[in-house]
């Protein structure tokens, strides 16, 4: 694993704020670590605006673990960029050649606006998860023990896939339809799956649907790219699952 | 100076807890809309509180400086919570959980707080499993645990090596639910930058809104500080890169005194550093080590053929390795707690035995091929072959080691490039976690009446080390289970109080340092960026103020680290205009604190002569290496009280340690 340097060129997105109008800025960045991160990359060319008196690019990043999910880019055209099962902090330059001209773009859907450069806003999502993405439980010291009920390891394991979601973003930005469905499904999927979120499955559904309609995403039409470009893997058995559940609640009584 | 009074409890150790909660005072839930409770943070700490405290249905604002609250670094916690819940039946109880936290911390620790802990330990799992966290289970259904360093049992419950993640989006699940109900306002992408205090009291925030810009007055009834700890003041850590000690510095300069801030966990698993671009460094959880061995070449010749990729590690025969934890820790081998890994690790290092082929040859193996090996020929012989070939054995146990350690071995993968099912992770320690941090009383209380502080924010639980898989217990401990009592207990004087005027001149005052400060940044027009200053920082504290500290050193840290704020303040540069989304502007704020606090840990070093958990004086050591503490002079907490910019100044107070229950010995692991 020799680490070598590489000199690129980099096309970025530049927006001044929510209004302004935005467009493609050309860079030239040389003497770029392969083993730097694809942020670390973005630390040393912002290193170099500063020092030319110019303003920085502004980008999510947090953690730079994969697992915040603030990080989001859309990299030569593709969610996260050319690495998959990963997301921008932890794909490296080691993916990119010398001389290449790199696209970095921000995620773009009408339910995430842009707030400046490449940093959009994603509270949409927690909009939906207030709707219901909860188990309706107060804090308390006397839940029953932990044990109490078996889950079957299967089922736990498919909850826990399902709640592996990062909530970046990347499944919405991916799709042509901006279909948020990879998201909303994992987190209906994570409750659906576990006994503790059976009570309420109902509620959690419909209300949750009912946000991400509202909030402007689009349909899905199995086309796939968001199980693709997921960084975690998140698998579209879980639209298909929000959709039986979906199905479920449409057709069941009303309680009320 | 002078003796701080933690207020704990009357009775015995065990009943300390219950009889205070049975005699604090309450606000009936008719009152409690009328009171307001500002979060500053959204982990663990904070999430829980404000969704406790919504729940119990006083009006909260909560505070993050992320896009949403689901981001706040708790999230990266890997390997687990602990819990005395005893379910595999190897002798685990409250007071062996207690006494191990105690003892791990090197007693340093508060014995009544920890014995706290250890009581609700066994709730945060009921209340977590209750949410829908999908803890890992057996093919029972019931609940899995594993071992972490510091314990001979199994108390840890995880959801493989994404626990934090899967707790804090409990937590956030809970919180959402308020918000969503309306007795929780969600400010996100917004900044504390100061705290504003009335007659003594806390009463609100000055925040800044980090997408337009503005500077915005927040008052309430009292103010929780839940926003994480400092480890970012060494530049390269495990933290996030937002992570900043501004809120509980802010806190500080307004009175509260800051407690044991040389107090610093540096991990032992962590990837190495590969460059001088390089902005974070990443966590190998320490789960690992319930699998992996670590180990060094034990001939010097070829750890330096191996840095200079002439030998491979698979190359070096079992009996040239030296498997230097189990060889000096035999009775916990390699699970011994983090400061006694992490320093066996760079002595090894030290004396020319290190791996890796970066600038300080800093690196040892962290080997799976044992337990690939153990796993595989269980897993082939639960499946009924009892005669498994090399290659079944090896794909099988490669299989086990995937399902507990997936993500972990991808994310090494990614960053290093090399494939640790195949060959050694190549790992070093790296600062991870701070134990000290703002004093508070049993109550979580700071020296600011009304100025709460839970989770790494706070100092209390950890004394000197922190075990493993006991941070996340202490941030839900804190913000379910503690302070909504403690803090009930305080706000019943406030049920008269009324709205509190965000016009009073306290306010006024605050908001105008915060407006000025920021114009001072931004008309500076030096030349060099808020990095180049934050970098030279971290230099200082991890070679002065880092693994091994001696008197000589920190006295040049601390007058190294005068220079450097001098330098910043006179020649940094920050782009940009106040009134918009301004990264460097944030960096700077949180840098110009990072560097006051850096100061005060070389101090606080420096004053503390002895060696007791991460704190390691090289002058204070016993034949081994080991630590040695001076329980006469430092068998206290050191609380500092803020005297302006330069440490040097700072008063020291101190409260003294009751052993009361607990004999006090000296650690021993081996």
């Amino acid at each position: 694993m020799a680490t070598k340097f590489i000199n690129i060129t980099l096309k970025i997105w530049r927006q001044k704020n929510s209004q302004a109008k935005g467009s493609l800025e050309t860079y030239k960045l040389d003497h770029v670590s392969t083993d730097s991160s694809f942020l670390e990359m973005l630390d040393q060319l912002n290193e170099q605006l500063i020092n030319n008196n110019e303003s920085p690019v502004a980008f999510d990043h947090d953690c730079r673990e994969g697992i915040c999910g603030m990080c989001s880019l859309y990299i030569n055209g593709r969610a996260h960029g050319p690495d998959t099962g990963t997301t921008t902090c932890q794909l490296h330059m080691r993916k990119f050649n010398d001389g290449e001209t790199i696209y970095i773009e921000p995620w773009r859907s009408k339910a995430f606006p842009i707030i400046k450069d490449l940093v959009v806003d994603r509270s949409a999502f927690d909009r939906i998860q207030q709707a219901g993405g909860f188990v309706s439980v107060n804090t308390s010291g006397r839940t029953m023990d932990a044990n109490a009920i078996p889950v079957a390891k299967s089922d736990a394991d498919k909850a826990f896939e399902a709640a592996a979601c990062i909530g970046c973003g990347a499944c919405v930005a991916a799709c042509k339809n901006s279909s948020a469905m990879l998201f909303v499904g994992a987190k209906v999927s994570q409750y659906a799956l576990l006994p503790q979120g059976q009570v309420e499955g109902r509620e959690r559904v419909l209300n949750m649907v009912r946000q991400m309609d509202e909030e402007g995403f689009g349909n899905c039409t199995n086309t796939g790219a968001c199980e693709v470009e997921c960084p975690k893997g998140i698998s579209i058995e879980n639209i298909a699952r929000m959709n039986r559940e979906l199905i479920k609640a449409a057709v069941s009584s009303d309680k009320e | 100076m002078s003796n701080l009074d933690a207020k704990i409890p009357e009775g015995p150790l065990s009943e300390k807890w219950t009889n205070h909660k049975n005699h604090m005072k309450l606000v009936a839930p008719n009152n409690r809309p009328k009171i307001d409770v500002i979060v500053v943070g959204t982990g663990l700490a904070g999430a829980s509180a404000a969704a406790s405290l919504g729940e119990m249905g006083y009006n909260v604002k909560a505070f993050c400086f992320q896009d949403s609250p689901r981001r706040a670094h708790s999230i990266a916690a890997q390997g687990g919570i602990n819990a005395a819940k005893n379910y595999q039946n190897d002798g685990d109880s409250v007071y062996r959980l207690f006494y191990d936290t105690i003892k791990g911390g090197d007693y340093r620790a508060r014995e009544a707080n920890v014995h706290r802990l250890a009581e609700v330990s066994g709730n945060i799992i009921d209340q977590c499993v209750a949410q829908g966290v999908p803890f890992a289970r057996e093919y029972g259904g019931l609940l899995d645990n594993r071992s972490f360093g510091g314990t001979q049992v199994q108390r840890t419950f995880y959801a493989a090596g994404q626990t934090g993640q899967q707790l804090l989006l409990g937590a956030y699940s809970a919180l959402s639910r308020q918000i969503g109900l309306g007795r929780v306002k969600m400010y996100h992408r917004h900044e504390m930058l100061d705290l504003v205090v009335v007659d003594g009291k806390a009463r609100g925030i000055i925040a800044r809104n980090l997408v337009t810009g503005e500077i915005e007055r927040h008052s309430a009834h009292a103010v929780v500080i839940a926003s994480g700890g400092y480890g970012n003041v060494y530049f390269l850590s495990t933290n996030a890169m937002g992570s900043n000690v501004s809120a509980a510095w802010k806190v500080h300069k307004r009175g509260a005194y800051f407690a044991n801030p040389c107090f610093v966990q540096i991990h032992p698993t962590c990837i190495p550093v590969h460059g001088t671009n390089q902005s974070k460094l990443t966590l190998m959880s320490e789960s690992l080590r319930n699998s992996g061995r670590i180990w060094v070449p034990a001939k010097k010749e070829d750890a330096e053929a191996i840095r200079e990729g002439r030998l491979k590690p698979t190359q070096i025969a079992e009996g040239d390795r030296d498997y230097f934890l189990e060889r000096r820790y035999p009775a916990f081998g390699n699970l011994v707690p983090r400061d006694v890994a992490s320093r066996a690790a760079k002595e090894r290092c030290d004396a020319g035995f290190g791996i890796e082929a970066n600038d300080t040859n800093e690196g040892v193996y962290l080997d799976f091929s044992s337990e690939i090996r153990s796993k595989g020929k269980q897993a082939a012989f639960a499946k009924g072959d009892h005669n498994p070939s090399e290659e079944t054995i090896l794909a099988m146990g490669k299989k086990w080691i995937e399902e507990k350690y997936g993500n972990l071995f991808q994310m090494y993968e990614k960053i290093t490039d090399e494939n640790p099912y195949e060959t050694p992770m190549k790992i070093y320690p790296a600062v991870h976690y701070t134990m000290g941090g703002v004093w508070v009383d049993y109550n979580l209380q700071s020296t600011i009446p009304g100025c709460f502080v839970t989770g790494e924010a706070n100092f209390s639980d950890h004394g000197a080390n922190r075990l493993g898989a006991s941070a996340l217990m202490q941030g839900l401990a804190d913000g379910y289970f503690v302070l909504p009592y403690t803090l009930s207990n305080y706000l019943a004087e406030d049920i008269r109080t009324g709205t509190i005027s965000t016009d009073a001149p306290e306010f006024e005052e605050a908001e105008r340092a915060v407006t000025e400060r920021i114009q001072l940044f931004l008309n500076n027009k030096g030349t060099k960026s808020v990095d180049y200053f934050h970098k030279k920082l971290g230099l200082i504290m991890w070679n002065k103020v880092g693994m091994g500290r001696n008197e000589a050193g920190l006295k040049e840290a601390i007058d190294e680290i005068k220079a450097l704020r001098e330098a910043f303040y006179a020649d940094v540069f920050v782009p940009g205009e106040a009134n918009e989304m301004n990264t460097e502007l944030e960096k700077a704020l949180r840098v110009a604190d990072f560097i006051e606090l850096g100061q005060l840990m070389a101090v606080d070093a420096l004053s503390r002569n002895e060696s007791c958990g991460g704190h390691f004086r090289e002058e204070y050591q016993d034949a081994e290496g080991e630590t040695l503490r001076d329980d006469k002079n430092f068998k206290m907490v050191a609380a500092w009280e803020y005297q302006g910019g330069d440490a040097k100044q700072a008063t020291l107070h101190k409260e003294e340690l009751k052993y009361e229950f607990i004999k006090i010995a000296a650690r021993n692991y081996k």
